[in-house]
């Protein structure tokens, strides 16, 4: 037993830090925000020459072949400097969907490129009906000469409208069961009767979209590995952002509370340190207890994952859900003790709590996943 | 990072998993050992002394302490996997218990040779049971402000005042006491740490019985007790070094609580028990709390293990102490209260029914739970300890 990060791991997170200190400042990340692409083409070099992007794939397909144990430390990184772009839609999305899912030849295509950072992915399968389970995926792929035609509306798709490719769930025969069924296809942004229009989220450093599908016609080949047997390549994909996510939660609220705790032990009230009451200490001793055990569900996760251990799939949702509400907690309280300066949008604490808040939801909430606790402890 | 056992742990694991396999009998089990640290009545505590007399034999006592003192030597990894099977197997918390993790490592880093000699062996043996003397009615969370009284007497001291919370006095041969000797020093230092004999004249044991009928606890009275100079442990007005040793072994205990037994059974009872017309499980706000509070299980679990792995590597120790003992404690809360949510009123039968066979104890612990969040340091002190030492807050 073993439970701390490797030499390796520890350099890894050095590097990170030191890079995004000196990069990623939050004055960069508002004036990325600001624009469409949340991202300078310098940048995006940068982060893939650090193999970051192909962090997870396997060096034949041009990665790093690094576990989700390397990906945690780094995640937990971008997630302290609130990261702007689209590395979870081109790494964790739709590069770890035709990593999942694809035919050798077909990682051999994409992920060399996404890799080097000359091609940007995701992942469209969520719709309007807002679920996370198999059922929610009603758009249909139609077969027809040569191929398949997918008509219907994908929304909260991440940064499609930087991708060069997206990874479409969609519905091939109406299986026996929900998961039956499914298939996943890479389409190019640029196929005619495919649009993209950006929502409005809250969280500009990582934008939301809604994908139209006007008859997009596809061929065989766009088929991502099996016909029909895409559902369990995603929910690996999602099992893996999900435990992402949440070690990159955990980057974001410790960051607040260590801003919060500095804040406490500068800011005077009635001639003391707020830090010096017992309301705010006790406070910041909830929030560390919050980020402590959110850390240690997501590494335990990370582990799980990489061993294949048994318990994975309960291990993954222990940690979204215990991250999604610690993260909420820890932004929101960070808010709370900062007072009126906390809540202006010149203080970075918004950042946190915006990207925490779209966190929070996506790949399934704290209460979606109790229930899938719920349902594995229960069997 | 790795959270499998290495080889050679696997098989330590396996050896000791098989011995109590081998010699744990049916009635010496609990359901939970927590539920009764000190012996309920004098029967049970015979049949634990025999007990740990039996473990004694094989080796099993005392594991960590250094083997020319009748330990194995154990590694710190070993000891967190004793505690892991001992309490997996259901096996009672020893009567030897506090001198056996307390008093013993102590001794064998400030104790004379003289004082080793005479009690290291029958704290092992479990001949002699030990009781803890620092908690008194105007020192708990603030224990350096003591003041039980000694008074040199030439070759003794004389012991007048009281102490409180002392678990187990009732069935100890000795008590480990910190005692106030220079009144005009401050306050942490003139304080002396002794080792008592209970029989000694003028020492008076009452029971202070719990708000679920447990005894547990006691006052100890102490009325011109005379203690022997010999039986200081470390220098005299020096005892406050001594005992932050010891409370350093209380609070650097290697096995942890696992709450998860506790919360797969209420899953059970949910699933079996029809309140409000169907299966508790059925209802989503029951199974959402008891997700909730296996998640909640899980994560104290692994901060412990993270905890112990900067311990293995000789890191300073962490935040996990104070977190595992605010989270953990109200945990067991949490969890005692999620049983009347699932058992209506069940819960609050004192006693074995049909329906639920185990009420009693899950009225036990809705009761007893309260005392986790005080005992050993109330949360609020927690959170100023984690908020001051942990997070370099300010003191108030």
């Amino acid at each position: 037993m073993d439970i701390g990060f490797s030499e390796e791991q520890e350099l890894l997170r050095d590097t990170a830090r030191k890079f995004l200190d000196a990069t990623c400042t939050t004055k960069f990340v508002r004036e990325r925000m600001a624009t469409p692409e949340a991202m300078t083409p310098e940048f995006w070099a940068q982060i893939a020459e650090q193999g970051w992007l192909g962090i997870n794939f396997a060096e034949e397909d041009g990665g790093s072949g690094l576990g989700l144990v390397d990906l945690v430390v780094l995640m937990e990184e971008m997630g302290r400097a609130v990261m702007p772009g689209p590395y979870l839609a081109t790494a964790l999305l739709g590069g770890a969907a035709i990593r999942a899912a694809g035919s050798p030849l077909q990682r051999q295509e994409y992920l060399p490129r996404i890799a080097e950072g000359a091609l940007k992915a995701t992942l469209a399968a969520t719709e309007a009906n807002a679920r996370w389970d198999a059922s929610g995926i009603v758009m249909n792929a139609q077969p027809m000469r040569g191929g398949f035609e997918l008509s219907g509306t994908k929304l909260f798709v991440p940064d499609a409208h930087l991708a060069d490719i997206i990874v479409v769930a969609a519905r091939t025969r109406d299986g026996s069961t929900m998961e039956d069924g499914v298939s996943l296809f890479v389409v190019p942004k640029d196929a005619a009767g495919l649009s993209v229009a950006l929502m409005p989220s809250i969280d500009e450093t990582r934008k939301l979209c809604e994908v139209h599908f006007a008859n997009v016609a596809v061929p065989q080949a766009a088929v991502l590995g099996e016909l029909h047997a895409g559902w369990p390549a995603l929910v690996r994909v999602y099992d893996a952002a999900a435990v992402a996510l949440a070690a990159e939660m955990c980057g974001g609220a410790q960051r607040v509370l260590d801003m919060t705790v500095e804040y406490a032990k500068l800011r005077e009230t009635f001639g003391k340190p707020i830090g010096s009451y017992q309301g705010v200490k006790h406070k910041c001793a909830d929030m560390l207890v919050e980020v402590e055990n959110a850390k240690s569900l997501t590494y335990y996760a990370a582990w799980a994952i990489d061993e294949g251990a048994a318990d994975a799939p309960l291990a993954v949702s222990m940690a979204k859900s215990y991250a999604s509400d610690a993260s909420r907690k820890v932004s929101n309280a960070g808010i709370q003790l900062h007072g009126g300066i906390g809540m202006t949008w010149e203080h970075d604490l918004h950042l946190y709590m915006k990207r925490a808040k779209a966190s929070e939801v996506a790949f399934g909430d704290a209460t979606w996943h109790r229930e899938r606790v719920a349902s594995l402890i229960g069997a | 990072m790795d959270f499998a056992d290495a080889p050679e742990h696997a098989e330590f694991r396996r050896e000791f998993r098989a011995w109590l396999e081998a010699n744990l009998t049916d009635d010496l089990k609990v359901e939970d050992a927590q539920d009764s640290r000190v012996a309920p009545d004098r029967e049970t505590l015979e049949k634990r002394v025999a007990w740990q007399k039996k473990m004694h034999a094989a080796g099993w006592v005392g594991i960590s302490w250094p083997k020319e003192y009748g330990g194995r030597g154990a590694s710190f990894i070993q000891q967190v996997i004793f505690d892991e099977e001992y309490f997996r197997a259901h096996a009672p918390i020893l009567p030897g218990a506090s001198a056996i993790g307390l008093l013993g490592p102590t001794l064998i880093q400030l104790g004379t040779e003289a004082q080793k000699q005479r009690h290291l062996p029958r704290i092992l043996s479990g001949d002699e049971r030990w009781c803890q003397g620092f908690s008194e009615p105007g020192a708990g969370g603030d224990l350096a402000s003591l003041r039980t009284r000694a008074v040199d007497g030439g070759d003794h001291f004389v012991v007048n005042g009281q102490k409180v919370w002392t678990s187990g006095a009732h069935f100890a041969d000795w008590c480990f006491l910190l005692v106030r000797t220079d009144p005009d020093a401050p306050k942490h230092h003139g304080i002396t740490y002794l080792l008592v004999d209970m029989k000694t004249p003028g020492v008076t044991v009452r029971p202070l019985v719990l708000l679920n009928g447990h005894r547990h606890f006691n006052e100890v009275f102490f009325e011109d007790v005379a203690v022997p100079k010999e039986n200081v442990v470390g220098k005299i007005n020096e005892g406050w070094k001594v005992a932050i040793t010891t409370l350093m072994f209380e609070r650097g205990g290697a096995g942890g609580r696992d709450h998860v037994a506790q919360i797969a059974r209420l899953v059970e009872l949910a699933k079996q028990f029809p309140n409000r017309q169907e299966p508790s499980w059925d209802q989503t706000h029951v199974r959402q709390l008891l997700a909730q509070l296996m998640i909640d299980a899980q994560a104290l679990k692994v901060t412990r293990l993270r905890g112990l792995t900067r311990r293995l590597r000789g890191e300073p120790p962490g935040p996990e102490g104070s977190i595992l003992k605010l989270f953990g404690s109200e945990l067991a809360q949490r969890i005692a209260d999620a049983s009347s949510t699932l058992l209506g009123p069940y819960a609050t039968i004192d006693g074995a029914t049909e329906a639920v066979p185990d009420a009693g104890r899950w009225a036990h612990r809705v009761l007893g739970a309260r005392q986790y969040s005080i005992a050993g340091g109330t949360s609020e002190i927690q959170r100023n300890i984690i908020g001051e030492r942990v997070l370099g807050l300010p003191k108030g």
